[in-house]
């Protein structure tokens, strides 16, 4: 059997790996934009200079070979699903037996006049960084659109170059679409204390074309023209299904799939950021464009297509990211706006750069999420007590067991318990130290 | 992408970032390097004290003023901005010149003292070795000696690169706990305190240098000078005996070698302060994680067979070693046992992984055959201690250690002696591998392939490879430095000491779960 997957990201890779830990099967990785499997959550890294390319790839070169996977590099203009044939812009063609499109996103782009413009150009591809280095040189001012986590490595990106970045966000806050407004506040401070240009609550117009079908300057909704020589559109991505057009694979926003992850043709699978749920899990999205989620869906999809059939479970959603110099962790059910029923501890260290939110059902006192900034927190101890739905006085007490910051940090649990002690009126004390072996003892309990 | 690009980048990425103050630190450092040339140089003029200490004095403060600049001016966090493009730091034309620099000054170190003005028998010393001697008869009470000097600019690039470390990793307190460790080991128990005791008439004694570091520690003139110095040389023969067989092990086992290697031995100490802007360049590929381990293994087994024909000489007052047929048939039925006990053992309770069990009765077995094929065909042999003991001294203990181990620090890393060479780390990673509490923990599925813990591991772990599928981390080489702890941008890394699961530290207790503990992503 020969299953061609395309796309050489992360959900395509995953799955063509756990494809040959559970079979024989022929199997060809197709791309167009890279011969090699690399990080894309580590371009940024590049521009920044602490890694180079290479660094960035997570198996070495002969590991391909090695595994029996074929690379091949080509743009696929056409999947024909009868003939179970794709054809390539290159015009050659390649029989398949089952397919898996795993074609990941494409940046948004909204209407505005000069989006099109050379010097304007998202952040997901190798490309796209090739020509953020291009036109990097000499360049003396960068405007970026969006408040999203992209829009803010890229910001990062040119600050490490000492080019002056201005990000419009449409928001009043940062990202205060995900984040509670108290860790959103947070970053916006972080944004400003490396001297970014942080304008809230304004939104691109148009972008200006200087004559030779550059950008040269930005109008915003205010009616301020800034001067720049890049744009970066950062206004969030959607799924890369263009090619698809024609075929008579069913998509909506994304390519459809079913708890299988297969499509309405069957052999046909899509996985990762380019496929939308039929029927999403409760509190989850149709599409979840994160690294995470198209890393378990590659799995899925390997034992469904090698007969053991699983349905896709993301389990507890996680999630990580970081600001500038703040990292980022939630597990579970944080939000936004928080709804009636949840109740959040809130701790905040005192120079305003790190914070521990715990949520947790009021009336039930089950504990239901995390967010951290700044301090990190074990993933399957977190998840551990929100899938056994624990107390959140037990968590409290033991919150020492969550703990994985490096050996001598500064311990905050009493700090974050006393806030609980005040609401409630209550006078508990921490209980579990930070601690390798009574980690075990519960996650094995 | 097949190019293989240093950067990408057309325009120069990384534009000099100095600002005036740095300039003139850097003026400053370079001031006082410039007296050690003219000093070399055999300049007479510059050859007192004042001199001496202000050289000194100008090239830490030139340091600290720069990397104040550089760090403090920013906020605190991981500071790697433009280290793949800096020609210094990414084996470009600086890297290359400093590298031969190193090399060279190591190569006239050794073979050639004197060229750095090394008096001898009865000459004084002049150029260089001259320059150092003021500060050597306040410790010493002797006129310097090319170590001496050695001695000093070492301790004076440990604390120098030590302060610019705290500064740049100000924000993590296990890096700056380590560095102020490594940096207080130097300076007292390697630098001030051996050369103290000649003062007080002791023989020179470096606490913290063990065996097989230490591979001079059971050579006749080491123990006859020990023996000889009474109740004091009694204890240090203890110490050092006690280092190698009760103290380290015990370390070990609680803390993993890291309490040794990047915490109190020197040449860790040098690799993680003057060597941190090169942790980068050392090589992850599996096939260097396979020379290292041929090499390592290979200088414990040299150094293990040199140690054991000295003591026997030592003994015998014979430099040569006879091992006749029957002491070959002894080895060999004890190694058999060895092997068929650990076998055993691994039945009942340790549990060795395959790997770990077939890597290590094949090389048990190896020996046997080789010394049995030797035992068959000659009868008796005989080892020439003295040649050994040669060869050790000039291909480990100063052309490896030495010339390759600091002299390649731009173009291999920081740690290619720690790394390929040294056997005691080499021992202490056994240790640490087999019977160790020590691990760098994984958190779950939180990582996300980047790269950063393996390109700034020193030790060219892949920590990505075992990071991105949920497997905690447990290598031999591992100095525990917990820079990929500090580096990883999703909070990924912990290391961690535990008992409880001593002997399955890398079972994948954590991994992803994708459907309600059915399948776990390997």
């Amino acid at each position: 059997m020969h299953i061609a997957i395309i796309g050489n990201g992360i959900s395509g890779v995953t799955a063509a790996r756990f494809i040959r830990k559970l079979s024989d099967h022929r199997i060809t990785i197709i791309s167009t934009e890279t011969d090699h499997f690399f990080s894309r959550t580590a371009l940024m890294y590049i521009y920044m200079g602490h890694m180079r390319y290479q660094d960035t790839k997570p198996y070495e070169d002969w590991f391909w070979e090695k595994n029996r996977i074929d690379l091949k590099r080509g743009y696929v203009e056409q999947v024909d699903t009868a003939g179970k044939k794709l054809i390539f812009k290159e015009g050659d063609s390649l029989s398949y037996d089952k397919l898996i499109l795993a074609t990941g996103s494409t940046p948004n782009k909204f209407g505005w006049p000069g989006q099109d413009l050379k010097r304007v150009n998202g952040l997901y591809s190798y490309q796209d960084l090739e020509a953020m280095e291009q036109y990097s040189e000499g360049l003396k001012k960068a405007v970026i659109v969006g408040g999203g986590l992209i829009g803010l490595e890229m910001a990062e990106m040119f600050h490490s170059r000492h080019i002056p970045v201005t990000i419009l966000v449409r928001e009043n806050s940062y990202w205060n679409g995900v984040m509670p407004p108290e860790e959103s506040a947070m970053i916006n401070r972080e944004i400003i204390r490396n001297h970014i240009d942080l304008q809230l609550g304004e939104e691109l117009s148009e972008i200006v074309d200087n004559g030779k079908g550059e950008a040269c300057a930005v109008i915003t909704k205010s009616g301020q023209r800034i001067e720049c020589g890049y744009v970066g559109l950062t206004a969030g991505v959607h799924p890369n299904i263009k090619f698809l057009e024609n075929s008579d694979i069913e998509t909506k926003r994304g390519i459809l799939v079913d708890a299988h992850l297969q499509t309405n043709i069957s052999d046909i699978y899509a996985i990762g950021d380019c496929c939308e749920q039929r029927q999403p899990k409760p509190g989850r999205r149709g599409i979840e464009a994160i690294w995470y989620t198209g890393r378990m869906m590659g799995e899925t999809v390997a034992y469904n297509i090698c007969g053991k059939p699983v349905a896709y479970n993301p389990g507890i959603w996680f999630n990580s990211a970081k600001f500038l110099d703040i990292e980022y962790q939630v597990y579970g059910n944080v939000q936004a706006r928080q709804p009636e029923e949840h109740q959040s501890i809130y701790w905040e260290h005192p120079e305003g750069n790190k914070s521990i939110r715990i949520n947790y059902d009021k009336k039930q006192n089950q504990v239901v999420g995390f967010n951290l900034m700044g301090v990190r927190f074990r993933h399957e101890v977190c998840e551990k007590w929100i899938k056994e739905k624990t107390h959140i006085e037990t968590v409290l007490k033991d919150l020492g067991l969550a703990n994985f910051d490096p050996e001598f940090y500064a311990k905050h649990e009493q700090e974050v318990l006393n806030i609980y002690n005040k609401q409630q009126g209550k006078n508990l004390a921490v209980k579990e130290e930070r601690s390798w072996n009574k980690v075990f003892a519960f996650l094995k309990s | 992408m097949s190019q293989v690009q240093k950067s990408m980048s057309l325009a120069n990425p990384a534009p000099p970032f100095t600002d005036l103050i740095q300039k003139i630190a850097s003026a400053v450092g370079g001031v006082g390097l410039l007296f050690m040339v003219i000093a070399l140089s055999g300049a007479g003029a510059i050859q007192n004290s004042v001199w001496l200490y202000s050289a000194l004095g100008l090239i830490m403060v030139g340091t600290v003023v720069y990397s104040w600049r550089a760090y403090m001016t920013k906020p605190e966090g991981i500071k790697n901005n433009g280290v793949w493009f800096a020609s210094l730091s990414s084996k470009g034309l600086w890297g290359w010149v400093l590298g031969i620099v190193l090399t060279g000054f190591y190569v006239v170190l050794y073979w050639f003292p004197q060229y750095l003005g090394l008096g001898g028998e009865d000459a004084a010393n002049t150029g260089l070795v001259a320059f150092f001697d003021p500060l050597s008869r306040v410790l010493s009470g002797n006129p310097a000696s090319q170590w001496f000097v050695y001695g000093t600019l070492y301790t004076v690039a440990i604390l120098s690169f030590g302060i610019k470390f705290i500064l740049k990793y100000r924000h993590n307190k296990y890096q700056v706990i380590r560095t102020i460790s490594v940096m207080f080991f130097q300076l007292g128990f390697a630098f001030l305190i051996p050369e103290i005791m000649q003062k007080l008439q002791y023989p020179y004694y470096s606490f913290t240098n063990m065996w097989p570091l230490n591979y001079y520690f059971f050579y006749d003139w080491n123990l006859t000078t020990l023996l000889g110095a009474g109740n004091v040389g009694l204890f240090m023969l203890l110490f050092g005996l006690a280092m190698i067989f009760i103290i380290s092990p015990t370390l070990t086992y609680f803390y993993g070698k890291r309490w040794y290697c990047s915490w109190v031995c020197g040449c860790g100490g040098l690799a993680e302060t003057a060597g941190d802007p090169f942790r980068h360049l050392s090589d992850k590929s599996l096939k260097a994680w396979k020379i290292e381990r041929w090499m390592i293994h290979g200088v414990l087994v040299f150094v293990t067979l040199m140690t054991v024909a000295v003591i026997y000489s030592y003994y015998t007052g014979d430099r040569n070693v006879l091992i006749t047929k029957p002491i070959a048939i002894g080895l060999i039925v004890l190694l058999g046992a060895f092997v068929i006990a650990i076998v055993q053992a691994n039945k009942k309770e340790i549990n060795l992984s395959k790997d770990k069990l077939s890597m290590l009765i094949s090389g048990i077995v190896g020996v046997i055959i080789l010394l049995a094929i030797i035992a068959y065909f000659t009868g008796n042999f005989v080892i020439d201690g003295g040649l050994l003991r040669s060869w050790y001294g000039f291909a480990i203990g100063s052309a490896f250690s030495g010339v390759v181990g600091v002299g390649f620090y731009p173009l291999m890393g920081s740690r290619v002696w720690c790394r390929f060479g040294c056997p005691m780390a080499a021992l202490l990673g056994l240790q640490q591998k087999f019977f160790s509490r020590f691990r760098i923990t994984t958190n779950g599925g939180q990582c996300i392939s980047c790269g950063n813990c393996s390109t700034y591991c020193e030790m060219g772990i892949d920590v990505r490879a075992y990071a991105q599928k949920g497997q905690n981390i447990v290598r031999a080489s591992c100095v525990g430095c917990g820079i990929c702890a500090a580096v990883c941008p999703r909070g990924v890394l912990k290391l961690e000491n535990g008992s409880v699961d001593l002997h399955n530290k890398t079972t994948e207790l954590k991994a992803i779960h994708i459907a309600e503990g059915d399948i776990r992503i390997l």
